[in-house]
């Protein structure tokens, strides 16, 4: 997985609440079997108009976002789906980091797993970056995973907190699968123990 | 020892291992899987030069990009047939049971996990679907995860996981006989918001829920994640042991009363306690329907479509009013007065063989009315077989309805069953986020009971007043 040390970039703003991960990627785009090249898919729907054309009020057809690497967004980002299509997209259009009041459980961790660092912040804090990515369109945010900040240009930082865990998972770009099998002798005492205490759990299903 | 919660005790009993800031390595007993969001996770163990853990606790299905028309003639569209090819490749390649399109056992991967007995009290299951919190009807802990994460089950049958709040939800009292589990879900759900169960595991109590039947039990677990709790939980007792007891891949004969033994004792203790309480007054719930682009944007059917300036949130105004312009609705319009163009009967949430015999009794002895176009799936081959064996289906096609083979199908239209932009339906599945059904349909959820009433009338009708 790519690390996350720090990263500074533009930041596109999507202000909507409870933005569902049927919405980041609709489903005609899930059925591909690689997890690359999924941008055409992220908000194929909303990007546009219903006629076909290009919506100019949202953010991927504004030119001041083009290279935007930060999303700003509202409560309950991520909710519904679990399609790990939804973070896939959001990356390989160029997405490092998503700052929100809360997200979707499964989406946040989606998110983690991809090396896309989701953001919480006070519905506070969120409204003071709107206000200055509104005043700025061409600000640029810093975001420091170490010190868990998120800082303007102007030196106005927010804090961030993080699970200790998942934050030396980002920092180091880890393997999570390869970290859970250097436990190998934990499991199989696990598994040995349960064998005798619930031996139905390790039948073997047929096909 | 502590009194602990359901879930206290499924999830202590599946630690392999925690670290100090409490993130837990969590051992996993099964593992669905399906076309959608496998094929890069077994992509990803073949780059590692990895191999599945235990292939055979683990079990696939190809059902959300099935047709649901004649199964000889294949998968006419090229994606979809690739996507369903790849599934099967990999199972064979990596040793996975499989239930093939053309196996009489196919069906939606939460109506097959239960109908195999698969699905046991006191497991951990896992699927790359969010609505995996289905299976919690059994008393399991089941949520849905994501595709890397599948890797992570297949490659080691854990999990890295920070444990999760609780929540009891308690339904008092007993539901009018007009309302199901659905209308159940749905009110909760409206009262909780999208958001109200993030970062919380459900537990259902109550007598409203005691009574419910498995099938029941299986819909009001299977949204728990439309109010943002990853997973829904019921303690299992007589109700689910009778259910469980001489499936396929149940227990047998020594083991079973072993295992229901241990069953007996996963229930909540007297004196523990929850991060959070909801109670709901079962007489309070009346039949449901969503008006909106999400599945708290609902109201009882004697209601009308509310006005955005009715709240006071400056967000929820505004998320309102885009929803009533999508759903091309108007405040103040009485949800009975709302004409549907199309009824779709099916989903993991009701498609199972007690929600058709609900739709068929509103069907009998009449017409799908002139202009509405409905459909209804079953969730697995074996529920069709069951339904054809009491006539249910002579009953649906009797009325105009069409009868189909069993999937996903239009919960989420990735196969040919969809929604035409601005075709209004009423939907027995679980999400009506823009689009879902199609790109443009506008989509009401509804219970089985509503949705078959609302095919045969045009539009909603509140079926306390059916006749």
């Amino acid at each position: 997985m790519i690390a996350f040390t720090t990263h500074t970039g533009r930041v596109a703003t999507l202000d909507r609440v409870n933005v569902d991960t049927d919405q980041i990627i609709p489903k005609q785009y899930l059925k591909t079997i690689h997890r690359t090249g999924l941008k055409e898919g992220l908000f194929a729907d909303w990007r546009r108009l219903p006629d076909g054309s290009p919506d100019p009020d949202f953010f991927m057809n504004q030119p001041r976002y083009a290279d935007a690497t930060i999303l700003l967004t509202r409560e309950n980002f991520g909710c519904g789906s679990s399609r790990e299509h939804a973070p896939w997209a959001l990356l390989d259009y160029g997405i490092r980091s998503i700052l929100a009041p809360s997200f979707a459980d499964i989406f946040y961790n989606n998110c983690l797993q991809n090396g896309i660092l989701p953001i919480v912040l006070t519905a506070q804090d969120v409204q003071t970056l709107f206000d200055y990515v509104g005043a700025n369109p061409q600000g640029h945010l810093t975001i420091d995973l170490p010190s868990q900040t998120v800082s303007t240009p102007q030196e106005s930082t927010f804090s961030f907190s993080i699970d200790a865990f998942r934050k030396d998972f980002l920092l180091h770009g880890l393997d999570s699968i390869g970290l859970t099998l250097q436990r190998e002798q934990d499991i199989e005492h696990y598994v040995a123990r349960r064998k005798q205490e619930v031996p139905w759990l390790f039948q073997d299903l047929c096909s | 020892m502590a009194p602990q919660t359901l879930f206290d005790k499924i999830w202590d009993s599946h630690v392999v291992h925690e670290e100090a800031d409490g993130t837990t390595l969590l051992y996993i007993d099964r593992h669905l899987v399906h076309e959608v969001t496998s094929p890069q996770a077994f992509e990803g163990l073949r780059l590692a030069g990895r191999r599945p853990c235990r292939p055979m606790a683990t079990l696939a299905v190809p059902d959300h990009n099935v047709p649901t028309t004649d199964r000889a003639l294949g998968i006419p569209d090229p994606l979809s047939r690739l996507q369903v090819q790849t599934l099967q490749r990999h199972c064979t390649e990596f040793g996975i049971p499989v239930f093939a399109m053309d196996d009489v056992r196919q069906g939606i991967v939460h109506v097959i996990g239960p109908e195999q007995g698969l699905t046991l009290p006191g497991m951990t299951i896992v699927c790359g679907d969010s609505h995996t919190s289905t299976h919690g009807a059994f008393g399991a802990l089941a949520f849905g995860i994501g595709t890397s994460e599948v890797e992570h089950v297949l490659a080691t049958q854990c999990l890295i996981q920070k444990r999760p709040h609780t929540m009891q939800i308690r339904v008092e009292g007993h539901v009018s006989p007009h309302c199901s589990p659905k209308d159940m879900i749905l009110a909760i759900i409206g009262h909780l918001g999208t958001s109200g169960g993030t970062g919380y595991v459900v537990e259902y109590t109550g007598d409203a829920v005691r009574s419910l039947s498995m099938e029941g039990r299986m819909t009001l677990c299977n949204m728990s994640i439309e109010a943002g709790a990853r997973a829904g939980m019921i303690a299992p007792d007589e109700t689910t042991f009778s259910y469980v007891r001489g499936r396929p891949m149940a227990p047998a004969e020594d083991l079973w009363a072993q295992a229901v033994a241990h069953w007996q004792g996963l229930q909540t203790d007297p004196g523990a306690t929850y991060d959070r309480v909801v109670t709901v007054n079962g007489e309070d719930v009346s039949p449901q329907v969503t008006w909106g682009t999400n599945p708290g944007m609902v109201t009882g059917v004697d209601g009308t479509v509310p006005d955005p300036d009715s709240y006071a949130d400056a967000e929820m105004q505004e998320s309102t009013e885009r929803a009533l312009i999508y759903m091309a609705l108007t405040p103040g319009t009485p949800i009975v007065d709302i004409k549907i163009d199309r009824v779709f009967i099916g989903s993991c949430t009701n498609s199972r063989i007690e929600d058709l015999r609900e739709a068929a009794s509103y069907f009998k002895g009449r017409m799908v009315a002139p202009g509405v176009h409905a459909m209804v799936v079953p969730g697995s081959g074996l529920v069709k077989q069951q339904a054809e064996e009491e006539g249910l289906d002579a009953v649906f096609r009797a009325a105009g309805a069409e009868w189909r083979e069993s999937g996903c199908s239009m919960c989420l239209a990735m196969n040919a069953d969809i929604l035409q932009p601005g075709e209004r339906c009423a939907s027995t599945s679980n999400r009506n986020f823009e689009g879902r059904q199609g790109k443009g349909g506008r989509t009401h959820l509804v219970s089985p009971a509503m949705a078959a009433a609302a095919a045969i009338a045009g539009r909603f009708v509140d079926i306390r007043h059916w006749s």
